[in-house]
């Protein structure tokens, strides 16, 4: 279909948004992203019954995470598309790209950069 | 025989009818309070309960507040809750109240301190109604302390608890009394009623079991001051049975009206209630109203009280 | 098993901010159970302070180990080798484990979690109180419903008159304890049971007789 979304962007496939644990999350945070979506199966559609579900969750505990540490919570979202809609896809890459952009850079990247290269 | 010089056991056992009130003591030290409540329930009232940090809100002492009581030549009877005292303050104060002349004790759990103005509080709950209950009657009877030493004088108390015949479980409210007699209770103030209904079922169940014989049930009444009030003890107060029919009744008449309609709707409970086998006397809860209380008493027919 | 809480971020920010060293010490048993101090806790309460601290451009150095058991003494020594290393330790153990690594170790020992009661998983997430560990078990008389664990009051002649529909005076969401027993009574045909009168409790067993202990000399070595 040879749809755009942004470039900046970068995909981390699972087999399942079951997959998806708080801690992945909270890791690629530390690593300096400055925005995490999940884009799970539609409702009443997963594979594995209830992954989905539970993925969105946990989306919404990592949210309350987040806001614990300052980072805010609109910094992670949860999409619901089916593998047929490529369209949606990009439509909502470019919809989460536009809101942390609004959020601005996550403050631990600019840490990071002052640290020259990290925290750990 | 009597066994106390309480004058609640008195009339009981005169085969007569029993009206007792309450009063509720100040958040303050003005002993005047006291007194003006107590001057008003004067005549119209055989006994005076005085509440024990009631909605465990801090409060005077119930036993200050019986004893200021006492000096007006009034009889109060001293309410005891279980849950701010261990079984050796307890036992301490029923020993001080019945030195200072106290005849009557009430014995009760006591409301959570959640609803109180400390809901940060440790609570005690050593004991329960029916433990304090059995203490009172083994320090009367027995003259002996719970850790088994015996005392010279014993506190001659007459023995009271309440009961809630419309708390649940429904089935087992009568066995409860049953067992609160069965510890020593001599006289039950039951909770404010308003099912007359229910609150029939349950003492024809206190009569079967035979309990009325032994222990003198004192119906419990609270006037509605407004419709608000009755919204308020039907919604918000737990354990509370208002049917419908009196909130529509009290809604029926204009606001300025409702306060008479109120009293009104009391006196007609306590002539029902006089008519229900088994029970042997009133007890007038008018919550921050007690001026009310001797035209109540008046009204149904239960003046003048005995000397 | 103990159930807990975790702190509030907050407070346990405040607590460790004098230190650019820590260890953060999980359990495996009951905190596990529970989620509230097990491995995946320890690795969310560690990110989360990196987090937290990284974004205002502060470091810390926090070194993530779980043990088997922090209530008990053989576990605790495998710290001991890298423990100096570390200028606190931050324990998701219960108020049990943190002494324990506490009386250990010379080092500062901060709880990051509240220990609650001693409760059982209703359903995965959903964790309630059932015993009191008061010394001197009654629960057959009560058609083992703990009146002293689960009535708000404790009462051993429930229930009071705050009893409606089932549920207790204090929070309408919490089941009156008493309505369960008379409930388990009656299934169990052991109704006559709640006629008796249950007598003044000895609290000596309970903490009231103070700290208690448990010797078996069989055992020791």
């Amino acid at each position: 279909m040879r749809l755009n979304y942004p470039s900046n962007v970068k995909i981390v496939k699972v087999p399942c948004t079951g997959r998806v644990d708080v801690l992945l999350v909270l890791r690629a945070f530390e690593t300096g992203v400055d925005g995490v979506f999940l884009a799970g199966c539609l409702e009443g559609e997963c594979h594995y019954l209830k992954g989905n579900l539970r993925a969105r969750k946990r989306v919404e505990y990592l949210r309350t995470l987040l806001e614990e540490v300052g980072l805010g919570g609109g910094r992670v979202e949860m999409y619901n598309m089916s593998a047929a809609q490529g369209q949606r896809f990009a439509e909502v890459a470019r919809e989460m790209t536009g809101r942390i952009r609004e959020l601005g850079p996550s403050p631990i990247r600019k840490s990071m950069i002052i640290d020259k290269g990290g925290n750990k | 025989m009597m066994k106390t010089k309480s004058r609640i056991e008195g009339i009981l056992a005169a085969g007569g009818f029993v009206v007792t009130s309450e009063c509720g003591p100040p958040r303050g030290a003005d002993p005047e309070v006291v007194r003006r409540k107590g001057e008003l329930l004067r005549g119209s009232v055989d006994a005076i309960n005085v509440t024990d940090n009631q909605t465990s809100v801090v409060r005077m002492s119930s036993t200050s507040a019986c004893v200021i009581l006492k000096e007006m030549g009034l009889e109060p009877i001293l309410q005891m809750v279980c849950r701010d005292r261990n079984r050796i303050a307890l036992q301490s104060d029923i020993l001080g109240a019945a030195a200072l002349g106290i005849n009557n004790v009430v014995c009760l759990s006591g409301d959570h301190q959640k609803f109180g103005d400390h809901a940060a509080g440790k609570n005690v709950f050593d004991l329960d109604s029916i433990q304090l209950i059995g203490t009172v009657r083994l320090m009367r009877e027995e003259g002996r302390f719970l850790g088994g030493d015996e005392m010279k004088v014993r506190p001659m108390l007459f023995i009271g608890a309440a009961e809630n015949p419309f708390a649940d479980p429904f089935e087992i409210r009568a066995r409860r009394l049953g067992k609160k007699v069965k510890a020593g209770c001599e006289f039950i103030q039951t909770q404010c009623i308003y099912n007359l209904d229910r609150f029939e079922r349950w003492m024809k169940e206190v009569v079967d079991l035979g309990l009325a014989e032994s222990c003198g049930i004192l119906a419990g009444v609270t006037p509605f001051k407004s419709v608000g009030m009755a919204r308020y003890m039907k919604d918000k107060v737990p354990g509370m049975d208002v049917p419908d029919e009196l909130i529509e009744r009290m809604r029926g008449v204009p606001k300025e009206e409702q306060a008479a309609e109120g009293i009104r709707i009391c006196v007609e409970t306590i002539q029902r209630l006089r008519e229900v086998p088994g029970v042997r006397g009133i007890h007038v809860m008018a919550i921050e109203w007690e001026e009310k209380v001797p035209e109540i008493v008046k009204a149904a027919g239960l003046l003048p009280r005995p000397a | 098993m103990i159930v807990g809480d975790r702190k509030p971020l907050e407070e346990l920010l405040g607590r460790i901010s004098p230190y650019k060293k820590i260890l953060l010490l999980g359990c495996n048993e009951c905190v596990t159970v529970c989620a509230v101090g097990g491995e995946r806790e320890v690795g969310v309460l560690a990110a989360e302070l990196r987090l937290a601290l990284g974004k205002d451009g502060k470091e810390i150095e926090i070194r993530e180990q779980t043990l088997e058991r922090q209530c008990d003494h053989e576990y605790i020594e495998q710290v001991r080798p890298f423990v100096d290393d570390y200028e606190a330790i931050l324990s998701m153990a219960c108020g049990a484990g943190v002494q324990y690594v506490a009386e250990k170790y010379n080092k500062p020992v901060i709880p990051a979690v509240n220990t609650t009661f001693l409760g059982v998983t209703n359903e995965q997430g959903y964790w309630t109180e059932r015993c009191q560990g008061c010394g001197s078990c009654v629960l057959e008389e009560t058609g083992g419903i703990c009146p002293i664990a689960r009535c708000a009051k404790s009462l051993l002649n429930g229930p009071c008159g705050g009893s409606s529909k089932g549920k207790c005076e204090i929070d309408r969401e919490l089941d009156c304890a008493w309505q369960l027993i008379i409930d388990r009574l009656g299934a169990l045909g052991l109704m006559d049971r709640y006629d008796e009168v249950i007598s003044v409790k000895d609290w000596r067993t309970s903490r009231e007789g103070g700290p208690r202990k448990r010797v078996r000399e069989d055992l020791r070595l």
